[in-house]
């Protein structure tokens, strides 16, 4: 664990490097070469990849993988993890299958009334987090389980098929032929680059997460800054979860549990650190982008469905190891410099 | 001790609510599932002592499920063969990933989570999620024979315990992995190699998620491909009720033992009172919670004690 902590310091400096376009492109231009060679190799190999159908498929799939990465990325931020992003999703998913079709409130309140219920959630891990003081590995593995567990009960694993009809034709609809769920999760980047580069609260979760000790020092409220970021997360996740349940159709209590691992995958492909001190959100966006390609394409390419997980594993372990290579050998440089 | 206090009790309680938890077959139900959970269990102890997480147990117990199943089904592969070669595999596929953490230098979680996805992958991709039935009966007929008096099962279980016991109290190997998850660079300046100890760690951990996934195979009669999907939460909920810390440096055999026993006993106990089984998860995770900051405060207390005195 400690090793990683001295990666930390080193793409901070890339983070703050100058204009805007190098810092939202910079530190992920490797993986937007690979994300653009595989979109068009795979548009070669089938050209059905290009088809506004397919396109309209990728995109809805999409928007939800995006939101999903970016619910573990802000925990991230603060050298934390989340696993439970899965089981608050699926507990969102079934609170709005209830709220709209068992209360039958209107869909905007049923999605601000999702959304608190996700946030109420994280926050409740941050809680738990900063009174025990104990890892948040530990803890929201815990709460995973017990989260999971109490939808279960609750709903009785009966799913909600008859949604509003106002609500479910959001998810075939589309803009041209990019879904429009996909808008939704493009307003959440902007809003969370935004978030971490320009506000206060964004750059005390990134003080928190590279230096907690620090943090504390120059008198930023740490506990205050793990609740909300956590209570944050929860607030993704039950967004995924909403956009999950427009793309359904309807809410299933089967969802959302297989999302542990696309949620890691996203953010760290984009070079996120587990550390802390250091996100990318345009990096996770592309790295939800390489998944969501890679799914669809190897199917459409006859590759068996079978083996995307296989696909997706030895992708993350090159970029990881190409990532760690680059910064080892800048760092070597910077010091036969000094 | 708490720990053993909290398993004897469940065990009154629960022959208390039911009659037929004492019996002769329901100890054997127990005792069979338990025999895969502590391997689990101890499988991650193994690499928490170090002071990192193999969240690949799972998919290793999987993959050398299917391949154990494949090798009898297809190949007709005599038992103890197979075996053999799926304990070589999976002490394999835990070195690689070792080796991968010692070469590169990167976090041991993103490591063994690209592995996980590897390994479940090429599971899926071999097998395209199809279990082998066809298992030998003999595998059957050795799973629940006896030697002497004890149950090969009791046995593979004691055998475990005891290696893993000697192995961290006795060993140099056992006791570099300590020291190096205690503190990294003190244990590198006392000359241990930081290399070796985390490749030993991560074999040793394969190895023991592969004979997990093997006792799978023989308890369940099939090589499902679904084996190790849901090894995680008890792979790592045994060992920290059981006492030790993620950061590395101090585990508990034994705690873990009792404590994987705890956890079969939770599902064993909910399902004879006859309680929904949706109430498992839900359980499960309050115990793990409970537990461990039940540890935490103790501990606090200890060092706060051990503050005032010196």
């Amino acid at each position: 664990m400690d090793d990683t902590v001295k990666n930390a310091a080193t793409p901070m400096p890339r983070a703050r490097a100058g204009a805007l376009m190098r810092t939202i492109f910079g530190p992920s231009s490797g993986l937007l070469a690979i994300v653009v060679a595989i979109i068009v190799l795979i548009s070669v190999l089938s050209p059905s990849f290009t088809s506004p159908f397919n396109v309209f498929a990728l995109t809805r799939n999409l928007s939800v993988e995006i939101v999903v990465g970016l619910s573990m990325m802000v925990v991230l931020a603060l050298g934390h993890m989340n696993l439970a992003v899965g089981s608050i999703g699926v507990c969102a998913v079934m609170s709005f299958g209830f709220f709209l079709e068992t209360l039958g409130l209107p869909v905007w309140l049923g999605i601000i009334a999702t959304l608190a219920a996700g946030a109420a959630m994280g926050a409740g891990n941050g809680l738990l987090i900063v009174v025990t003081k104990i890892n948040s590995f530990i803890i929201t593995l815990a709460t995973a389980s017990l989260l999971y567990g109490a939808m279960l009960i609750l709903s009785k694993a009966d799913p909600f098929l008859n949604l509003p009809e106002g609500f479910t034709s959001l998810g075939a609809s589309r803009t041209w032929f990019i879904s429009n769920l996909l808008l939704v999760s493009a307003t959440i980047v902007v809003l969370l680059l935004i978030l971490f580069r320009n506000t206060v609260f964004g750059r005390e979760i990134l003080a928190v997460g590279a230096n907690p000790r620090a943090a504390d020092a120059s008198g930023i409220h740490v506990p205050r800054i793990v609740v909300l970021t956590h209570a944050m997360s929860g607030a993704l996740a039950a967004v995924a979860a909403i956009l999950l349940t427009a793309r359904l159709g309807s809410a299933l209590p089967s969802v959302a549990q297989d999302w542990l691992l696309p949620a890691f995958l996203a953010p760290l492909l984009g070079g996120t650190l587990l550390a802390g001190g250091y996100v990318s959100v345009f990096g996770t966006f592309l790295g939800a982008t390489l998944i969501s390609v890679l799914q669809n394409g190897l199917v459409l390419i006859e590759i068996s469905g079978f083996w995307i997980q296989f696909f997706l594993g030895l992708t993350l372990l090159a970029v990881v190891v190409a990532d760690k290579y680059r910064t080892d050998r800048a760092e070597k440089r910077a010091k036969g410099r000094a | 001790m708490p720990l053993l206090i909290i398993a004897l009790c469940a065990m009154v309680l629960l022959s208390a609510i039911s009659s037929s938890f004492a019996s002769t077959y329901n100890v054997f139900v127990i005792l069979r599932i338990l025999s895969v959970t502590c391997l689990v269990a101890m499988s991650q102890m193994v690499v928490i002592a170090i002071g990192q997480m193999n969240l690949a147990v799972g998919a290793i117990g999987g993959l050398v499920a299917v391949l154990f199943g494949g090798m009898l089904e297809l190949y007709g592969v005599p038992i103890g063969l197979a075996a053999l070669i799926g304990l070589c595999i999976g002490t394999g596929a835990g070195a690689l990933g070792g080796f991968l953490i010692a070469a590169t230098g990167i976090n041991g979680f993103v490591i063994t989570l690209a592995m996980m996805s590897v390994l479940t992958g090429l599971n899926l991709g071999l097998t395209e999620s199809i279990p082998f039935y066809e298992m030998p009966a003999r595998l059957k007929s050795i799973y629940d024979s006896y030697i002497g008096p004890v149950p090969t099962i009791l046995l593979i279980l004691l055998v475990a315990t005891t290696a893993m016991g000697v192995m961290f109290t006795f060993t140099r190997p056992g006791r570099h992995m300590l020291a190096m998850g205690g503190n990294r660079h003190a244990a590198e300046l006392a000359g241990i190699s930081i290399t070796r100890t985390t490749i030993f760690a991560h074999a040793v951990s394969g190895l023991l998620a592969a004979a997990g996934g093997i006792i799978a195979v023989a308890r369940l009669g099939t090589a499902e491909p679904t084996i190790g999907a849901n090894w995680l939460l008890a792979s790592f909920a045994a060992p920290v009720i059981g006492g030790a810390l993620l950061s590395g440096g101090h585990i508990s055999v034994v705690g873990t033992l009792i404590a994987a026993l705890i956890v079969v006993l939770l599902e064993n106990g909910l399902l004879l009172a006859r309680i929904d089984p949706y109430y498992v998860q839900f359980c499960l995770g309050a115990l793990i919670l409970m537990t461990v900051v039940f540890n935490e405060w103790r501990s606090r207390g200890k060092s706060a004690g051990l503050r005032q005195y010196s």
